[in-house]
């Protein structure tokens, strides 16, 4: 029972609920930052990071917040862990932290942080809210990094380009350039890409899950009947 | 004695989508023809090349919604999108470049909004504006028109060689064969310091607004006048246009005739009356009442004058228009006419 559970809200922050390309919430971030697949990664990671620690921190001090107080005490808490990661980002990723620049202190005003608070972790014991937390940002994630390479890829020509702000010396490797004397198409880079790109992901999981939806009905329907002749 | 009964409407408008389009193709062709006497085949190879690839975006596009093909292939409106685009485009522009265009005007800007009708924004100037964001350089290279230093005008097949494969033929250098066009020319050396009656004796103005360029407007302005006699477009869109960009245009000159070109340069030069008379009398991204269409037509004019004098570009009408184009419906919502027999507020 527990572990469907899980499994349930899992799926629910990375797919069906996705904060990117379903509730649509943290546009902000997701539009401005998903220029390229690292620096979509980068503010991916430190949003996870946020949402696991506030809605863990938010969870255990539930039953000791009055209701009529919690939205003030969300946005302490989230305030302080938005805080602790964004000089943890200074101290260790500098490059990074200068390329995403005020982006990361705004992952306070990110409204699915403040909305798995409420909606989640306010109802839910700690183990339940971690997952939930995890689940939502890995969601976020996908949603960045998916952004990123579409527009990296349309925009510069390359994948995982300027990878040692996030993994050191060694991630210069990484760096692909898959069609060689690309002239860029800027506006992939500039916002219009980015909405535009937004646009046709979200029309691409639609049509995806319109398709599994319709793969799953006829299984439904043969087992229909058999349930009511049982 | 009996007379024949018929139910109304008695009065019939020949009108419909195919019939509009072609009007508007029809209309083209003049200021075309001088386009292409003037700066060389590329603008009739853009045009046949804008044609085939928007056609081939439609019906593509109209595949893929399971909506009827040759049906709405056949009223034009692609046809129409691909020539006003490629009437913008430098004449030798790479043959990729107009094809980026075409598609997303075609794909992005007209299908993905639901098609022809429902598109909020133009088509051919989101197609022109993304090539002018994307590709700078390749879009601000035009040729000098024939009568400046260019002896011997290019021949079909050195100009089809120039656009699929990018080789200029020998005798011209790269530099030689392309210069600022008349507002780029003004944009730039104001900003060196040089008054404006000392740029505007240079031979690129020609007789009132740039030699090649002011017959190509003339061309239009024709192909525009008989579209609203035939009442195909609507007159306020251009009177209003017009009308602002002359007004705002007349004050920055008296105010400093130095510092700002003449009213009749604004007016003849750029895209203003091609913008005016085909771009912005799109029945579908307009304003559509009497009175709206006045202040539509004025907000674009006044537009074009801030963007060119201010701007970043050297001129402004595709993104006046674009702008405009997402105010119309507010601006449709304040104009309503006067329904028949209400008493006036």
């Amino acid at each position: 029972m527990s572990e469907t559970r899980y499994r349930e809200i899992l799926k629910n922050g990375v797919w069906t609920q996705n904060t990117g390309f379903v509730a649509l919430l943290g546009l902000c971030p997701l539009l401005a930052t998903s220029n390229s697949v690292v620096n979509g990664l980068g503010l991916g990671l430190a949003t996870t990071l946020v949402l696991l620690m506030s809605n863990v921190a938010i969870s255990l001090i539930r039953n000791l917040v009055r209701p009529e107080v919690r939205i003030p005490v969300f946005v302490l808490v989230i305030a302080c862990v938005v805080t602790a990661v964004e000089l943890v980002m200074h101290a260790f990723l500098p490059g990074l932290y200068t390329v995403l620049g005020i982006f990361i202190p705004l992952i306070v005003t990110n409204c699915c942080v403040i909305g798995r608070a409420e909606a989640f972790a306010f109802k839910h014991g700690a183990a339940k809210s971690a997952v939930d937390g995890i689940a939502t940002g890995l969601g976020f994630t996908l949603a960045l990094v998916l952004l990123g390479a579409l527009r990296e890829i349309l925009g510069q020509g390359t994948l995982f380009g300027q990878a040692e702000l996030l993994f050191g010396e060694a991630g210069k490797g990484l760096t692909l350039h898959l069609i060689g004397d690309y002239r860029g198409f800027l506006l992939a880079v500039l916002p219009p890409g980015a909405f535009l790109g937004l646009g046709c992901l979200i029309a691409v999981k639609n049509v995806l899950d319109a398709r599994a939806k319709r793969r799953a009905r006829p299984v439904a329907a043969v087992a229909g009947p058999q349930q009511a002749s049982a | 004695m009996r007379f024949r009964t018929v139910t109304s409407p008695h009065v019939l408008a020949d009108t419909s989508v195919g019939r509009v389009m072609r009007r508007v193709l029809y209309a083209m062709v003049p200021g075309a023809l001088a386009l292409v006497w003037f700066f060389g085949w590329g603008v009739a190879v853009n045009l046949a090349l804008a044609t085939a690839i928007a056609l081939a975006a439609e019906a593509a596009l109209l595949l893929a919604r399971g909506k009827p093909v040759s049906a709405h292939l056949s009223d034009c409106s692609a046809v129409v999108s691909a020539w006003l685009l490629a009437v913008a485009l430098p004449p030798l522009a790479p043959w990729w470049l107009t094809a980026i265009g075409a598609v997303s005007a075609i794909a992005v800007a007209k299908h993905l909004y639901g098609g022809l009708g429902y598109n909020p924004f133009n088509p051919a100037m989101i197609g022109y504006v993304v090539l002018l964001v994307s590709f700078p350089r390749e879009m601000s290279a035009w040729p000098l028109p024939h009568g400046l230093g260019q002896p011997h005008a290019m021949t079909l097949l050195e100009t089809l060689r120039a656009i699929f494969g990018g080789e200029l033929p020998a005798r011209f250098a790269a530099d030689a064969l392309t210069g600022a066009t008349p507002l780029d020319v003004l944009r730039t050396q104001l900003g060196l310091g040089l008054n404006g009656a000392e740029i505007r004796n240079s031979p690129v103005f020609g007789i009132v607004a740039g030699s090649g360029w002011e017959w190509a407007t003339l061309g239009f302005l024709a192909g525009g006048l008989w579209l609203l006699y035939t009442r195909t477009a609507a007159w306020q869109i251009p009177a209003g246009m017009l009308g602002a960009l002359a007004v705002v245009a007349t004050v920055f000159y008296l105010v400093n005739p130095q510092r700002y070109a003449p009213p009749w340069f604004h007016l003849w030069s750029g895209a203003a009356i091609f913008g005016a008379f085909f771009i912005a009398t799109d029945p579908v991204t307009a304003s559509t009442t009497p009175r709206g269409r006045w202040v539509y037509g004025a907000g674009i004019g006044i537009l074009v004058y801030i963007i060119r004098g201010f701007g970043g570009y050297p001129d402004g009408v595709a993104f006046a228009v674009l702008l405009m184009n997402i105010a119309a419906p507010t601006i449709d919502l304040y104009t309503p006419p006067r329904v028949f027999g209400a008493r006036r507020q």
